[in-house]
């Protein structure tokens, strides 16, 4: 058990930046709203899965709406309605939270209710890096019900999703109810159980996204490299290195879709990456061959800083290294590919296992 | 003729121009007050001059209110009202401002019910019983501006409107400042940028006024106009109620003198100073612009600022051997002094220029004996530098025409990784001064439109119809106004096709504000 204080915050930012992928939008509003929390209510404990107690009931929550909505009526205590909202109709008292995604701002939605309500969260998460939709998560992928989930916005209006007949509907439904309270809500799913959690949790997710930050940071205060101190945190690949020579992006319903080409320099001089990204970076190919495949994480990192650089941050000219990590093994079975491989995202290509 | 100043860190440039025509051009040291080297610049080209009479105009970029923020000096005590609630109650106004600078204005900050959704929605009636309590709490407090600022304000600013009237009906002589004319989508951003004006208003109003009466003690008796980051002129009234728009006229200047000297409306301009070098894109005449959000003194703000880039290079840079590195020391102001070609002791990227021939300056014997291939590694390194700037700036691998002003230049060879084609324009010493003598009266206004309520071509004309009566508010002849700019961007995962809609529209001073 460890305890996430203010200090903490920016070296997850940092971390969830990198497990993002390339999505998960601006971390800025979410590291500012954890940090009033956490100002205001005290830090908040992470349990690890293992340490859960047989009868814990573990709520999911995150935010829903849009990114560019959100940087102006700025996100509040939703996900606390949303919780309370959830307990109220189950009967069931939440004893601990957990991040529905670890990549980008949702991965510290959970400490503002946890911070109010006093609970614990848990050192876990549904992705173990970022996705668009929100069926996208091992939790639903092995069995656990995505409903009944309760969505709440900020002037105190909630509406409960009792029974979907997919995950998918559970996404439309939610979209579409999110849309009329001003596209900035927060979801909460009924509780899991402790059991529930260690089979379908992505573990010790929120430390990495730490551990991963403070790497960058250390390399930053003491003049070391921050590749190799990702490299050192996470075992990975170094995917290419090089400067971004083009840039084709366009926002096709609602998501920002896309290439990046990188020429290659140092070690890769004479090489070509490109990437197809949708919001995430999904498909690498290095001169025209396939060299990592979604749910394998693709992630790019300034090359002198070693920090995050997202897909509405991508330039021409940025020097960029791209790393790979192999996904979670929960990703990587037969019903974690139909769910996030490449064929979900409509690619031909079957997927392909970084080897590191 | 125009009169054209700009202040830069070490010197105050002023040019007279007539017409096309360069009449004179002065370099005096920057003061410490910003206006007496105004004042000495002026003065000094007129002595070179006798056309006092025939000076239609001043148009100044000035350095004053970023020392004003940088230093906290002269800030108004002022308070801000967000029009949001219950949204957004989590980040109250100033939450992430720095402490100097909240103590500075003192921490006045409240949230009432109001504001809008993204499709134009109310989240909230106005609250105006609410503003009155808070107007009334502030006037106790000896607050003398506020700042209001509604969610959505770019989709609809009537809360902000309705509210502004509401607190100078309550206290006329307080000045108000409205979200929505001061940045835009980005809540706290723009609710910062609203407060950075509504607390440095009073001393640009003073400062502006201390401006005129030297001018006036001069003998000249002519309208006065500010630079603003844009590269567009305001008048005085709207200067003390925008400060904070000047703020990045200096970079800008100097890229639109650069665009007016070459020729070149769109490339790159790389201006080397004695410590530094700025490198910034031109698009149609104009600097490009940066989409982040910009600090300022600390204060997170979403104005436009042009997009460049600054690296440590420049006349004055110094150089180690052994290995070989450029800078980021510089001598600066202590070049005459201190680099080994005027008998000082210290090697700058200037000594290397004048050892490889590439200019005569101060006595070249006193490097004749530096080594040959140290010379050519260091402008090597010194060209590689500027080239890796410019990639920087460059938003396609495509080669462009490259601008080269400041008195740096002479580092650089004439022809350059990237570019087209390498101009270096006479009179480009003085490019920033021209820049700003040459400019014409504008006016910007982003909007957020829900396309649902309307057509595209709807919105894009109601932006343009706002931001040509801007440029008319702002000092500009009407039958003159031209739209140089149209940018339009859908709201990612916003169904119902909301726009950001972005129009800018610029003119030639209106006859009757000049004399």
């Amino acid at each position: 058990m460890w305890q996430v204080t203010e200090d903490d915050l920016a070296p997850i930012a940092i971390g969830a930046g990198i497990l993002g992928t390339g999505g998960g939008g601006n971390p800025y509003i979410g590291q500012l709203r954890a940090r009033q929390a956490i100002r205001k209510y005290g830090p908040v404990s992470v349990l690890s899965p293992e340490e859960l107690p047989e009868d814990a009931k573990v709520v999911c929550v995150g935010g829903i709406g849009a990114p560019t909505v959100g940087i102006e009526k700025i996100r509040d205590i939703q996900s606390y309605h949303a919780m309370r909202a959830i307990e109220d109709y189950t009967g069931e008292r939440a004893t601990a939270l957990i991040s529905n995604e670890i990549g980008g701002s949702n991965s510290v939605e959970p400490l503002i209710p946890a911070a109010m309500a006093g609970l614990p969260i848990v050192d876990a998460d549904g992705m173990g890096r970022a996705f668009p939709e929100f069926q996208m998560k091992t939790f639903f992928v092995y069995g656990v019900p995505c409903c009944p989930m309760a969505i709440a916005d900020e002037k105190g209006n909630s509406v409960i999703i009792r029974e979907t007949i997919t995950p998918h509907w559970a996404e439309r439904l939610a979209r579409a109810t999110t849309v009329q309270m001003g596209c900035v809500a927060c979801y909460a799913v009924a509780p899991m159980s402790a059991e529930q959690v260690r089979r379908t949790a992505i573990p010790h997710t929120l430390t990495l996204a730490r551990d991963l930050g403070r790497a960058v940071q250390q390399a930053h205060s003491d003049g070391g490299d921050p590749l190799e101190a990702i490299m050192a945190t996470c075992a990975g690949k170094v995917l290419f290195n090089g400067k971004v020579v083009d840039l084709d992006r366009r926002t096709t319903a609602g998501f920002a879709r896309g290439t990046v080409t990188i020429d290659g320099m140092d070690s890769f001089t004479g090489q070509r990456m490109v990437i197809d990204f949708q919001n995430e970076n999904l498909i690498a190919r290095r001169d025209g061959e396939i060299v990592c495949t979604v749910p394998d994480l693709i992630c790019a990192v300034a090359t002198d800083l070693g920090e995050p650089i997202t897909t509405e941050l991508m330039r021409y000219g940025l020097r960029i290294t791209i790393l790979g990590f192999p996904a979670p093994e929960l990703w990587t079975t037969p019903e974690g590919l139909a769910t996030a491989g490449p064929q979900a995202f409509g690619y031909e290509t079957d997927y392909i296992p970084l080897k590191v | 003729m125009f009169v054209g100043v700009d202040v830069g860190g070490t010197n105050t440039d002023a040019v007279l121009m007539d017409g096309h025509q360069l009449r004179g051009a002065v370099k005096v040291p920057t003061t410490e007050d910003v206006t007496a080297g105004i004042v000495n610049a002026v003065s000094e080209l007129l002595n070179q001059s006798s056309s006092r009479q025939q000076i239609q105009a001043v148009m100044v970029g000035t350095t004053h209110f970023t020392n004003a923020l940088l230093e906290k000096r002269g800030l108004s005590p002022t308070a801000v009202i967000r029009l949001s609630m219950p949204a957004t109650q989590l980040l109250p106004p100033l939450i992430d401002c720095p402490d100097e600078f909240r103590e500075a204005i003192g921490d006045h900050a409240y949230m009432v019910r109001g504001g809008n959704e993204f499709d134009g929605r109310e989240i909230s009636p106005l609250d105006r019983a609410g503003i009155r309590d808070a107007v009334k709490e502030i006037r106790s407090r000896g607050v003398r501006a506020v700042a209001v600022c509604s969610v959505f304000s770019p989709v609809d600013p009537t809360h902000e409107i309705e509210a502004a009237a509401l607190i100078e009906e309550i206290v006329p002589d307080l000045r108000v400042c409205m979200s929505h004319e001061n940045g835009r989508m980005g809540l706290l951003e723009r609710e910062n940028a609203a407060t950075l004006n509504a607390c440095l208003g009073e001393t640009a109003e003073a400062t502006i006024r201390g401006i005129e009466n030297a001018l006036e003690m001069l003998g000249i008796r002519v309208p006065l106009y500010m630079s603003q980051n844009d590269g567009t002129l305001m008048d005085t009234s709207f200067a003390s109620q925008f400060p904070v728009l000047t703020i990045s006229s200096g970079p800008t200047n100097s890229m639109r003198g650069a665009a007016y000297l070459s020729g070149v409306t769109d490339g790159i301009v790389v201006d080397i100073g004695g410590t530094s070098t700025d490198v910034g894109a031109l698009i149609k005449g104009f600097p490009r612009e940066s989409s982040v959000a910009v600090h300022l003194a600390g204060v997170r703000t979403s104005f436009r600022m042009p997009d460049t880039v600054s690296i440590a290079l420049g006349g004055g840079t110094v150089i180690e051997r052994e290995p070989l590195r450029i800078g980021p020391e510089s001598v600066g102001y202590r070049l005459s002094t201190d680099a080994m070609v005027f008998g000082g002791p210290t090697l700058t990227t200037t000594d290397l220029a004048v050892a490889d021939g590439r200019v005569a300056l101060g006595d070249g014997r006193l490097v004749e004996g530096l080594d040959a291939g140290l010379v050519r590694q260091g402008m090597a390194e010194i060209q590689a530098q500027a080239e890796s700037a410019v990639d920087r700036v460059k938003l396609s691998q495509e080669d462009v025409p490259v601008v080269l002003v400041g008195g740096g230049s002479v580092l650089l060879e004439d022809s350059l990784a990237g570019a087209s084609r390498v101009m270096r324009p006479e009179h480009a010493g003085v490019a920033n001064a021209i820049g700003a003598a040459i400019a014409q009266v504008g006016g910007q206004v982003e909007r957020v439109y829900a396309l649902d309520s309307g057509s595209r071509e709807g919105a894009i004309a109601d932006c343009t119809a706002a931001a040509i009566e801007r440029a008319e508010a702002a000092g500009a002849d009407r039958a003159s106004i031209e739209v140089v700019d149209i940018e339009e961007v859908p709201l990612t995962y916003v169904p119902s096709n909301a726009t950001r809609v972005r129009v800018k529209a610029v003119g030639n001073i209106a006859p009757d504000r000049l004399r």
